[in-house]
């Protein structure tokens, strides 16, 4: 006899492996997540680097400086931008007649979601050690001890599930799939306005108290502390804070409005 | 447990914000009958197959699926049905084999159970040769035939076919009517909405006529052609000297419509009838003579037109408008 439980492990893995293969089918939508963040830490790195890299006045300046400094916050915009692709995957679900399916079967309700973001943690995975690998080809060094990069991996995966189900929530509240793909353009968008590709105390009065206090800078100043190996100190705390309330809203939010009657 | 009725619907309302889309339904399915939901678009004939396969609550009034309640057990009521919506409820990246191995997977059955099931759909739904080929290449009607072999695929007791042939070529709709008869005849019991008369006509053991939320009529076929007041024989002449000799061979049952030069009588179906009217008008030079019989359209018109004080009017103002049942004679 098959517990609930045993239904909805086997009800999610089922519809994992159904994201996963829409994953395969339709590789464009991963090669744009994948592409948009490689091209910003090109950009930065090549265009900007040497420029930026001088502004931040470390021993060795220039751009092998500011390839140390930007590449936390473009891995952080990797994990930002599959949000996007998800809230996409979800919409697509949503605005076609196969979610009303799903929904008059007798299957674990929570799999529909779990599925979505399994694909969305493949894609993450994939996304994450792209920007990774060319950042290492590029000459990036962490200066981190295996704990350090251990914490580092912990605050991925933290900062990797608020973010997947803060998109999904954003996909299944979408009224179509133009809007699910525009509403989590803010997320691409935030890690420009917080410490990932200039120090705060740059900005102007107004934009630099919003980027000290949103929610990119404390993840993207742990991250870059572990990697650097300086730690992730109190930020990594306020950064985990961060992730569990986005995460758990997301979560709480996105089973709301999927069981919501869509009538009332 | 055998249930007499697959579905049964009391006084059921719905409504969406301040607009009452169902207002006071009470529709039964015996078990193993078809059931059509007749009506205009708006109606409210999606939102009753919504609530009745438990994707929206009603506002009041019950659904009892198989004995199930949809509001107390949507679970057991999803382990009986299987729901066709108006738009096609696959995966466009999967090919059809994958789409079906899919709900396989989600009803739980095992690897060879699954794989049975599934090539015998595709057989039996004629998509054997497009098995292996994305969804979204498929023609409306594959992509039809595919979704509610989806929809089979669990072997369901009561399925909900919300307009499943709206946008089919006629030979895709006949092959779905095939494949629909053919369920009914293993045991399984449809209720489907339709626009379509000839559809209703066609499939359905009971027909329920929903206009503007409410229940206009129900019955079948034959009950609900009933309603209307039966047919007619009418006779165009070519002068008003013809209409006024043909007015008197006919008598005081004729109704004469001197603007179109058209005798009417009512009609009561036998051919005797039609013989002795010929005969009566021997003489006359008949431009046509059309034999016109109530139907489904009849009723359609008469009781979702709203013009249900002016049927015995209107018969005589539709004649022209309908076509199929009538044959027509030249002289």
């Amino acid at each position: 006899m098959s517990t609930p439980l045993d239904l909805a492990v086997r009800d999610s893995v089922t519809m994992s492996r159904r994201s996963l293969r829409r994953l395969v089918r339709y590789p464009s939508l991963t090669v744009i997540v994948v592409g948009m963040p490689l091209v910003f830490l090109l950009l930065f790195v090549f265009v900007f680097g040497e420029t930026l890299g001088a502004g931040l006045g470390g021993v060795e300046g220039g751009r092998s400086e500011y390839l140390r400094y930007v590449v936390p916050g473009v891995l952080v915009m990797a994990l930002a931008s599959v949000a996007t692709s998800t809230a996409i995957s979800i919409a697509m679900d949503m605005t076609e007649g196969i979610i009303a399916r799903f929904k008059t079967m007798p299957i674990a309700r929570v799999s529909v979601l779990s599925g979505h973001v399994v694909g969305a943690l493949v894609q993450s995975v994939v996304a994450f050690g792209a920007v990774l690998l060319v950042a290492i080809a590029l000459g990036y060094r962490t200066g981190g001890s295996a704990g350090d990069l251990l914490v580092a991996a912990g605050l991925v995966v933290a900062v990797s599930l608020a973010l997947t189900w803060l998109s999904v929530m954003l996909g299944i509240g979408a009224k179509s799939v133009e809007t699910a793909s525009n509403s989590p353009m803010i997320l691409v968008l935030l890690p420009f306005l917080s410490s990932g590709f200039v120090p705060t105390e740059t900005l102007p009065t107004g934009l630099a108290w919003f980027a000290e206090y949103q929610p990119f800078t404390p993840v993207i100043e742990a991250l870059r502390g572990a990697l650097d190996g300086t730690g992730a100190g109190t930020d990594g705390w306020v950064a985990l804070g961060w992730c569990a309330v986005v995460g758990l809203g997301g979560y709480l939010g996105s089973r709301r409005i999927y069981d919501r009657d869509p009538t009332t | 447990m055998t249930h007499s009725l697959a579905l049964e619907i009391d006084g059921l309302h719905k409504a969406y914000g301040d607009h009452p889309v169902l207002r006071g339904i009470d529709l039964e399915a015996p078990t193993g009958s078809v059931v059509a939901l007749l009506g205009p678009n708006g109606a409210g004939k999606t939102t009753l197959v919504n609530v009745a396969s438990t994707l929206i609550g009603p506002d009041a009034g019950s659904v009892r699926v198989l004995g199930h309640d949809v509001v107390a057990e949507p679970e057991r009521v999803r382990e009986q049905i299987g729901m066709t919506g108006q738009y096609s409820a696959l995966d466009g990246l999967f090919t059809g084999r994958e789409n079906l191995q899919l709900m396989a997977d989600l009803v739980h059955l095992s690897r060879a159970e699954g794989r049975t099931r599934v090539d015998e759909l595709l057989g039996r739904f004629d998509l054997g040769d497009a098995a292996d080929r994305p969804a979204s290449t498929y023609s409306g009607g594959m992509r039809r035939r595919l979704d509610v072999a989806m929809t089979l695929l669990a072997r369901p007791r009561l399925i909900f076919l919300d307009e499943p042939t709206t946008g089919l070529d006629p030979r895709s709709r006949r092959a779905l009517w095939d494949l629909v008869r053919e369920q009914v005849a293993e045991g399984v019991t449809v209720f489907l909405t339709t626009q379509y008369l000839d559809e209703a006509d066609h499939l359905a053991d009971r027909i329920a006529v929903l206009d503007d939320g409410q229940l206009v009529a129900s019955g079948t076929s034959e009950e609900l052609k009933r309603l209307v007041p039966g047919g007619h024989l009418e006779v165009r002449l070519g002068s008003a000297g013809d209409l006024a000799t043909a007015a008197s061979a006919l008598g005081d049952e004729a109704t004469v419509d001197p603007v179109t030069l058209t005798v009417t009588v009512p009609y009561d179906g036998r051919v005797s009838q039609v013989r002795s009217l010929l005969t009566r008008i021997e003489a006359v030079d008949v431009v046509t003579f059309g034999v016109h019989t109530p139907d489904l359209d009849d009723v359609f018109l008469a009781l979702t037109g709203h013009a249900a004080t002016t049927t015995a009017t209107r018969t005589t103002t539709t004649s022209t408008t309908t076509t199929t049942d009538r044959q027509e004679a030249t002289r």
